[in-house]
This record gives structure tokens, C-alpha cells and sequence, in this order.
């Protein structure tokens, strides 16, 4: 078949690189980061899931038409956290409530 | 191989690659789904953690955050073995193949076992959601209302609860994995199921994540 085989030493890589970021994630959330910790914690997590998603499951070696597949359940998925918790943090600048 | 081929595809498709590559497709639209599905799980989550900030902190505090990164080791080593039992299947290996998915389901046992252990403690410090919910006053901090806290284990059931119930379906499906490749079932010409199956594993891996710094760590400094 025509898939692509990548080399173990690729998978190796980024294996180690996921458990690295496993402890860095971990070492900093004892760091008084105040409301940064969050976006650090979630920037080490999307990036651990990028490189699951580009090499485990070979969306890099895939077709096009994968990746519209892909990009259309992150939109919809972005659409559904931004906009409600738009909604969320903006009620207080009604009088009101 | 003409005669071979004849197994296994399908007479609607061109060929083994056309056919491979709606096989994979029609996962990947699986797993859009399954996105948008734990995707409202997390949103439940982030508007009560954002409306009780304090109370989710305290409880939070209250997991050990030890047992969860073991764990996240535990899985992304699953997912090592997952992919290199995928690549043995590519290369028509049995033999590895075989070991790497057994690999694979010891890994996802352990998972499961672990968190097990922290299902049982929470059990023991009546800290599931119910009628036995119980929080000492030190437990929920200065100030907070101790229903909010039962509010963030209720999210912490549901939301590891469900990741967990996706880990057994993967652990069942990976030992038919391991019974249809001791058959010889899987050569380098088709192995689609174990490509598949690879996907959703490693969509189960990146849903733990995002659990694990959400659940555990984002408090604790």
C-alpha cells in the first residue's frame, strides 16, 4: 500500500519529547505563575497533542482532504468554547446582573 | 496477490488504497465527532471553574497530581507501543506486531489500574458526588461553599469517567487486534484495522492531555 513507513527513530523522538514536556508541565504549575499558568499549562498541552496528532497519527504523511477534516472538527470545536465563554465573562457588563 | 486481494477488497472501491483511505477518513470523521463531544464536556467544565474560581482550586488540590502524571507517562508510552505495532503492521512483521499490541494493552491496563487506585481513594474521603459527598472544612477552603466542590468531582467523574470507558472499548477492540493477527490476518497489503484502531488510541491519549494539566495542575501554585 502506498502509506508512508517513518522511521522508528522519528516515533522514538517524539516519544521522548512527550515525556519531557510531561515533566515541564508539571515542574511549572508549582511556579506562582498567576493567571498565566493556565495559558502555560494549555500552550505545553496543545503542543504534546500536536505531535501526537502530526506523527502518531500521521495527519503530516496524510491526504488534503484528512487535514480539511481535521481543521473543520477544531473550528467547530473552537466555535463552541470562544463563543460561550464570551457570553460567559461579558455578562457582568450588563447592568443587571 | 490477485487472489489475496480478493479477501479483502471490497467490490465498491477502485482499489486497496482508495479503500484504505475512505477507511481512515470515515475515522477521522468519527473522531470530529468525538472531538465535539468531549469538547462540551471541557466547556462545562471551564464556565464552572470560571464562575467558582476558588472552590475549584481547593478541590482540585485535593487529586494527586503524582498518580496523574504517572499516568500520562503510562499512556503516551501506549501510544509509542500503539504506533510501532501499526509500523510492524506496515511492514507485514507479525511477530512484533503481535508483541507491540499486547504491549499496548498491558500499558492501557496499567492506565486503568491507576485509576482505579484514585477512584478508590476518592471513594474512601467521601469525595464522589452524592449522598456520601462529605468535605472537611480545611479541604474546601476559606470562604468556599462546599457544593462547588462537589460540582468540580462531578466534572472529574464525568469527564475521566468518560475517558476511561473510551480506554476499555480500546482495549477490547485491541484484543481482537491480537486474535486476528495471530490468524495472520494482517499483511502489509491490508492492515487496515490496526491503522484505525491506532487513531483512536491516540485520540483517547490527546483527550488525557488536556485532562490531566485541566484536572490536576492548574491550581496548584
Amino acid at each position: 500500500m502506498a502509506q508512508h513507513v517513518i522511521p522508528q527513530k522519528i516515533y522514538i523522538l517524539v516519544f521522548v519529547t512527550l515525556l519531557l514536556l510531561t515533566l515541564v508541565t508539571v515542574d511549572v504549575a508549582f511556579y506562582d505563575a498567576g493567571w498565566l499558568s493556565l495559558y502555560i499549562a494549555l500552550a505545553i498541552a496543545t503542543t504534546k497533542a500536536t505531535l501526537v496528532i502530526l506523527y502518531f497519527m500521521h495527519l503530516r504523511y496524510s491526504s488534503r482532504l484528512t487535514w480539511a477534516f481535521v481543521a473543520t472538527g477544531i473550528l467547530f470545536l473552537v466555535i463552541l468554547l470562544a463563543f460561550t465563554m464570551s457570553d460567559i465573562f461579558t455578562r457582568e457588563w450588563l447592568p443587571g446582573w | 496477490m490477485t487472489e489475496h486481494q480478493a479477501t479483502y477488497l471490497q467490490h465498491h472501491f477502485e482499489d486497496a488504497d482508495q479503500q484504505f483511505e475512505a477507511s481512515t477518513l470515515g475515522m477521522w470523521a468519527f473522531l470530529v465527532t468525538e472531538i465535539l463531544f468531549f469538547g462540551g464536556l471541557f466547556l462545562g467544565y471551564s464556565i464552572y471553574r470560571s464562575l467558582y474560581p476558588e472552590a475549584f482550586a481547593a478541590a482540585s488540590r485535593l487529586l494527586d497530581y503524582r498518580l496523574g502524571a504517572v499516568n500520562t507517562a503510562v499512556l503516551i508510552c501506549s501510544s509509542l507501543t500503539m504506533v510501532l505495532a501499526v509500523r510492524a503492521a506496515q511492514m507485514g512483521n507479525r511477530r512484533p506486531l503481535i508483541t507491540f499490541l499486547i504491549l499496548t494493552i498491558l500499558l492501557g491496563s496499567t492506565f486503568l489500574g491507576i485509576k482505579v487506585v484514585e477512584y478508590s481513594h476518592k471513594f474512601h474521603e467521601h469525595l464522589v458526588p452524592g449522598p456520601s459527598f462529605h468535605l472537611l472544612p480545611a479541604q474546601a477552603g476559606e470562604g468556599n461553599d462546599p457544593q462547588h466542590a462537589q460540582l468540580f468531582f462531578a466534572f472529574y467523574f464525568a469527564m475521566t469517567g468518560m475517558h476511561a470507558f473510551h480506554m476499555i472499548i480500546g482495549l477490547a477492540i485491541l484484543g481482537v487486534l491480537v486474535y486476528k493477527s495471530w490468524q495472520g490476518r494482517f499483511t502489509s497489503e491490508y492492515y487496515t484495522p490496526v491503522d484505525i484502531t491506532g487513531l483512536y488510541w491516540h485520540f483517547v491519549d490527546v483527550v488525557w492531555i488536556y485532562l490531566f494539566p485541566l484536572l490536576y495542575l492548574i491550581s496548584r501554585s
